[in-house]
C-alpha cells in the first residue's frame, strides 16, 4: 500500500512542481515522499523510479497521440533513436525516472533512523 | 498554480528530515551526491547535446511544442500598444486575414503574427545577418561572423533604420510592426518558446527596428552580393587577353532574349561617365591576383520568374500575372502568406517574417511580382594603409583618416573574439592582412568594398504603396525610392495596363569599370553618378501582349549603360518561346507553365554533343547511356534518366574544357556562364580552349568531347547501381531547417524534376519559393503555393503540409476575403485584438 501511495504521491507531486518549478524540482519532490512515506532504499528507488516515469512517460504519450506523432518522429530521428516515436517516450520516462529513484533514495535515507 | 495548501505540504517535506536526531550520513551523502550530479548532467549543454532533462521533461521541453491536431487558435488578447479593435480570421490552411482600424494596428498585428508563428526564423535570420551566429552555433561561425561584419551589414541596416526613421509616416509602421513582435515575445512563457530554443539552449532576443533593416539587408546580400564576381574575374584578367576575357566572359549573350524586348530605342543617356585616363595601364591590363574570396557567397540561382500576359492574350479578357521568386527552400519557410486589411486598403500576399508589407501579392485593382536583377551592384578598391594600425589611408595625394569600429563577436561556448573593421571613404575595408575570407594563404591585399546596400534607403516603403497602389502610376511612383537590391518589377492592373519595371539604384559605369579590382588611391576610379531612375529598363502595354523576366540581361546591346551582373539566359528563352506561342490562355496553361521542365539549353547542346561523340571509342554501357540520351525527349521531368545523363556529361564537359585553363594558378576564377559555353561551341568547332594545356598531345573537340563522356559514364554507372539514374533521385531535392544539421525537421527525397536553368527551377535545395498566379477579373481570382506551412514549429501539421502540393505543382485557391465574410464558413479560428487601457 505505501509502495503504491508512494509512486502516486510522487508523480503528482512532480507534476504539481513541474507547472510552475524548474524541471527538477522533480527530485524535491521525489526525494521528499520518499522521506515521509519511508520505505526500504531499494523500495523506495523503485517508487521514486515508477511515479516519476508513469508521469512523464504518461504525459508525453498524451500529448504524442494529440499531436499524431508529428514532432516525436522528427526529435527521434534527431537525437538518434531511429525515428521512433516510442523510444523517445521510452528514453523520456526513464530519464526522469532516474532522478526520480535517485532522490528517492535521498530521501529514504535522509528518514530511515529517525524512528 | 501553487495553492498556499500545496506550498505548506511541500515546504514540511523539506524541513521534516531535519528533525531527525542521527541519519545514515554516508549513503544518504552517497546518493545525494548521485542525485545531484544527475540533474547537474541533464541540466547542463554538452558540447552540441543540449541540456536533456530539461529538452524531454514533458512539461518544460520538446512534448510542450507538440501542437495537438485539433489545436484552436482562438484567442482574446489585448495590448497596449494598440490603437483600436483589430480580428484576424484563420482559414483551414492557418493563413491570417487581418482586419485593423488603421495602419499602426495592422503591422502590430502582422508582427505579433510573425513572432507568434515563426519567432525563431526571425531571431536566427537577422542574428545572422548582423554577424551573431556564433551566439547560436558556437566557434565554426566565428569567420562567417567576421564576414558579415566586414561586409557592414550593420553599417548597412544603421543606414536604413535613419532613412526609415526621417519619415514620420514610415517610423510609426516600422515601430508598430516592432511593438506587435515584442508583444509577443513578453508573453510568451518558457514552456512555450519554439524548439529549436530548447535545442540550442538559447533565449529569444527582443526586436527593433534595427532587426528588420538586418532582415531586409540580408534579402539585399542574397540577391546583389553574389552577382559580381570581381575577385576572380580579377584573376581571370590576369591570364587571359583582353579579346579573349570578352568572348569567355560576354556582356551580352547571342541567345538573349531580354526584358524590354529587342529593338526597342532607348533615350540618350542623361550621363555618360568617363573612363579615367590612366584606366588601362592601372586597370585593364594589369596583371594582378587576388587570393581573397567570399565565405558565404549567395548562390547565383537566387533567381526567379515573373510573367505577365494581356487581356488581349488570355481567354477572359483580363491579364494575368505570375511569379515564382527562386530562393534556398527552408523550413520554416521564406515566406509567410497574409492578407492585410483596413478601411483604406486591402492586400494578400505572401511577407516575410521580420518585416511588415506583402512582399509579392495583389490588392483589389493590381497584381505585382519580383525577379532578381541579378545587377552588379557591388565592387571593390584597394586601399593603401598608411601602417597596421589601419588609422590612415592614402586619397587623393594625403593620409585621409578611417573610421575603426571594434566589433566583439560572442561565441557560445567560448572566448569572445575581437576584429576591428576599417571604413575609408568607399566603405568597409572587407579584406586586409587580418581577414581574407575563404583563402587562409592569402598575403592580405587590403580591399575596401562599395556596395549600393550601404546607401540610406527604405525599400520596405515601396511595398507600403504597392500594397495600396491602384493603377500604373501609384507603381511606377512607389518603385521610385527602391534601390538595392535591384529586382524586376512585374505589374497588372484590372484596367488593363500591364508592365515591367527593371528598379534599383544602378551605379553609372564607363566600359568595364568595376569588374575586376579597382584602384583605391584617389577619387579616379570612383563611381561617377548613377543611372538616372527614369532610364532605368521598362516596359509599359507592349504590342505583342506579353512581358516576361527570369534573371537575364533586361536589355540588348542597344540600352546606352555598361551593365554588367550575373545574367541567365536560358529561362526567359523558354518562357518567351511559349507565352508568344500562346493564345487564349487561361489560368491552367499558367500554372502548366510554372511545372515546365524544358530543358532549352540542351535543346542546343545536345546536337552538339552527338555531333561530336565518337561512338566507336564506347564500351556497351556507355553505349546504353548513349542511347537513352538520344532517346531523350529534354524533358528535366523527375523519371528522367536522359536528363541526368546529360547534365553529367554537360559538366564534365565544361571540367575538360575550363579545368586546365582556369586552375593555373590555384585561386578563385570564374567560369563561364553555361550559356557561353554553349554559344562558344556552337560558333566555334576548332575550340583551343578543347586542348588540354597539361598533356603533351593537342586535343580537340571530338576528344574532349568523347572523354567528358566516359568520365560521366563512370560516375552515372555508380549512381546506377545505387538506383539513382532517375533525375529526381540523382538530386535529392530537400527542403532543409533553417539550420542544415538538424535532418530530422528537413524533407528530403521530393519527386520533383527542373533545375537552375529551367522553369520549374527546383535543384537539390533551391527552387520556386513561392509560385502565385493571379487573374485580374472581378472579383480577382488568385492561387498560390509554397513548399512549406503557415507555422514554423516543427511540431505542428501546419509546418510542412504544402509540400506536396507544391511537388506536384498543384496550388491553393487564395481567399481574398472581404469585410461581409466574417461569418464565412471558411474560417476556422478568430483572433480578436483590443487595446489595453
Amino acid at each position: 500500500m505505501k509502495f503504491i501511495t508512494a509512486i502516486i504521491l510522487t508523480a503528482l507531486l512532480s507534476f504539481i512542481s513541474g507547472l510552475f518549478l524548474p524541471w527538477w524540482c522533480l527530485a524535491i519532490a521525489a526525494g521528499a515522499v520518499a522521506a515521509v512515506i519511508h520505505q526500504k532504499a531499494g523500495k523506495a528507488f523503485l517508487a521514486g523510479l515508477l511515479g516519476v516515469f508513469l508521469l512523464w512517460a504518461g504525459l508525453a504519450w498524451w500529448m504524442d497521440m494529440k499531436n499524431n506523432s508529428v514532432i516525436s518522429h522528427k526529435v527521434a530521428s534527431i537525437l538518434p533513436l531511429g525515428g521512433s516515436s516510442w523510444a523517445l517516450i521510452l528514453v523520456t520516462g526513464l530519464v526522469g525516472g532516474l532522478v526520480g529513484g535517485f532522490a528517492a533514495i535521498t530521501g529514504s535515507f535522509l528518514r530511515s533512523s529517525a524512528k | 498554480m501553487l495553492t498556499d495548501e500545496n506550498r505548506k505540504i511541500l515546504v514540511t517535506f523539506l524541513i521534516f528530515p531535519h528533525h531527525s536526531p542521527s541519519m545514515r550520513i554516508v549513503p544518504f551523502t552517497v546518493s545525494a551526491i548521485i542525485t545531484t550530479g544527475l540533474v547537474f548532467a541533464l541540466n547542463k549543454q554538452w558540447g552540441s547535446v543540449s541540456p536533456m532533462g530539461k529538452f524531454l521533461s514533458p512539461q518544460h521541453g520538446l512534448w510542450q511544442n507538440a501542437e495537438p491536431e485539433d489545436q484552436s487558435f482562438d484567442a482574446e488578447l489585448s495590448f497596449s500598444g494598440l490603437k483600436g479593435r483589430a480580428e484576424v480570421y484563420f482559414d483551414d490552411r492557418l493563413v491570417p486575414h487581418v482586419f485593423a482600424e488603421n495602419d499602426e494596428d495592422l503591422y502590430f498585428i502582422q508582427g505579433y503574427l510573425h513572432a507568434k508563428f515563426r519567432l525563431f526564423q526571425l531571431d536566427l535570420q537577422t542574428k545572422a545577418a548582423a554577424g551573431r551566429a556564433s551566439e547560436m552555433a558556437g566557434k565554426k561561425a566565428v569567420q562567417y561572423d567576421r564576414e558579415q561584419r566586414r561586409l557592414g551589414m550593420v553599417y548597412a541596416a544603421e543606414n536604413a533604420v535613419k532613412e526609415i526613421e526621417k519619415d514620420p509616416v514610415s517610423k510609426a509602421i516600422f515601430d508598430a510592426y516592432t511593438s506587435g513582435v515584442n508583444a509577443y515575445i513578453s508573453s510568451l512563457k518558457e514552456p512555450d518558446i519554439p524548439i529549436e530554443y530548447k535545442l540550442l539552449n538559447i533565449k529569444p532576443e527582443r526586436w527593433s527596428n534595427l532587426r528588420t533593416a538586418l532582415l531586409l539587408k540580408m534579402m539585399a546580400k542574397n540577391l546583389s552580393s553574389g552577382t559580381e564576381s570581381d575577385l576572380a574575374n580579377t584573376n581571370a584578367k590576369s591570364i587571359f587577353m583582353p579579346d579573349e576575357l570578352r568572348i569567355l566572359y560576354p556582356q551580352v549573350p547571342d541567345s538573349l532574349v531580354p526584358i524590354v524586348p529587342k529593338g526597342t530605342v532607348f533615350d540618350k543617356p542623361g550621363i555618360v561617365p568617363v573612363k579615367p585616363v590612366l584606366a588601362d595601364s592601372l586597370y585593364l591590363t594589369k596583371k594582378d591576383m587576388v587570393t581573397a574570396g567570399e565565405i558565404s557567397k549567395p548562390d547565383v540561382n537566387n533567381g526567379s520568374n515573373n510573367w505577365v500576359v494581356a487581356g488581349s492574350k488570355t481567354q477572359s479578357g483580363a491579364p494575368i500575372l505570375c511569379n515564382d521568386p527562386h530562393l534556398e527552400l527552408s523550413l520554416p519557410s521564406i515566406w509567410y502568406e497574409i492578407q492585410l486589411v483596413t478601411p483604406n486598403s486591402n492586400a494578400y500576399g505572401v511577407s516575410l517574417p521580420g518585416s511588415p508589407f506583402i512582399i509579392i501579392g495583389f490588392n483589389d485593382s493590381i497584381a505585382w511580382g519580383v525577379t532578381n536583377s541579378q545587377r552588379d551592384v557591388k565592387d571593390y578598391y584597394e586601399i593603401k594603409f598608411k601602417d597596421k594600425s589601419k588609422a590612415e589611408y592614402w586619397f587623393n595625394g594625403k593620409w585621409e583618416k578611417t573610421i575603426r569600429k571594434e566589433e566583439t563577436i560572442k561565441v557560445k561556448g567560448g572566448k569572445d573574439v575581437i576584429d576591428t573593421v576599417a571604413y575609408t571613404i568607399f566603405g568597409p575595408v572587407m579584406y586586409d592582412e587580418s581577414f581574407q575570407g575563404a583563402d587562409s594563404i592569402g598575403k592580405g591585399r587590403n580591399l575596401a568594398v562599395r556596395w549600393t546596400a550601404h546607401d540610406p534607403s527604405n525599400e520596405g516603403y515601396t511595398f507600403y504603396k504597392l500594397n495600396r497602389a491602384k493603377n500604373y502610376d501609384d507603381y511606377a511612383e512607389a518603385l521610385k525610392t527602391f534601390t538595392c537590391p535591384g529586382q524586376n518589377f512585374v505589374f497588372a492592373s484590372k484596367s488593363g495596363d500591364i508592365a515591367i519595371w527593371q528598379q534599383g539604384k544602378f551605379p553609372a559605369r564607363w566600359d568595364r569599370q568595376g569588374l575586376y579590382v579597382m584602384p583605391g588611391e584617389d577619387s579616379s576610379f570612383m563611381w561617377q553618378g548613377f543611372i538616372p531612375q527614369q532610364e532605368n529598363p521598362h516596359i509599359k502595354n507592349p504590342e505583342r501582349g506579353f512581358l516576361q523576366s527570369a534573371n537575364q540581361r533586361p536589355v540588348d546591346s542597344a540600352y546606352p549603360y555598361f551593365i554588367p551582373g550575373s545574367y541567365i539566359t536560358p529561362r526567359g528563352i523558354t518562357i518567351d518561346n511559349k507565352l508568344a506561342a500562346m493564345t487564349g490562355i487561361t489560368v491552367k496553361d499558367m500554372m502548366t507553365l510554372h511545372g515546365n521542365y524544358f530543358n532549352t539549353l540542351a535543346e542546343d547542346a545536345k546536337g552538339i554533343l552527338l555531333k561530336y561523340i565518337r561512338e566507336n571509342e564506347l564500351s556497351d554501357k556507355e553505349k546504353e547511356y548513349l542511347q537513352i540520351f538520344r532517346n531523350w525527349d529534354l524533358m528535366a521531368s523527375p523519371d528522367s534518366k536522359g536528363q541526368t545523363i546529360y547534365q553529367c556529361w554537360w559538366d564534365s564537359l565544361e571540367a575538360e574544357i575550363w579545368k586546365d585553363e582556369l586552375s593555373r594558378a590555384k585561386l578563385p576564377f570564374p567560369w563561364p556562364e553555361e550559356q557561353t559555353t554553349m554559344e562558344i561551341l556552337k560558333r566555334d568547332s576548332v575550340l583551343h580552349y578543347a586542348d588540354n594545356i597539361n598533356t603533351p598531345q593537342v586535343e580537340n573537340l571530338p576528344d574532349v568531347v568523347t572523354a567528358a563522356f566516359k568520365k560521366a559514364a563512370t560516375g552515372l554507372a555508380q549512381k546506377e547501381t545505387e538506383g539513382k539514374l532517375e533525375w529526381a533521385k540523382f538530386k535529392n531535392s530537400t527542403v532543409y531547417h533553417l539550420i542544415k544539421d538538424l535532418k530530422g525537421f528537413a524533407r528530403s527525397g521530393l519527386q520533383v524534376g527542373g533545375n537552375g536553368n529551367i522553369i520549374n527551377a527546383v535543384t537539390h535545395s533551391h527552387g520556386p519559393s513561392w509560385r502565385m498566379i493571379v487573374h485580374l477579373t472581378t472579383p480577382t481570382e488568385a492561387y498560390g503555393v509554397f513548399p512549406g506551412g503557415q507555422s514554423g514549429n516543427p511540431g505542428s501539421r501546419f509546418y510542412d503540409h504544402d509540400i506536396d502540393t507544391w511537388v506536384e505543382v498543384r496550388y491553393n485557391k487564395l481567399w481574398f476575403m472581404r469585410e461581409g465574410d466574417r461569418t464565412d464558413k471558411n474560417i476556422k479560428w478568430v483572433m480578436k485584438f483590443s487595446s489595453k487601457s
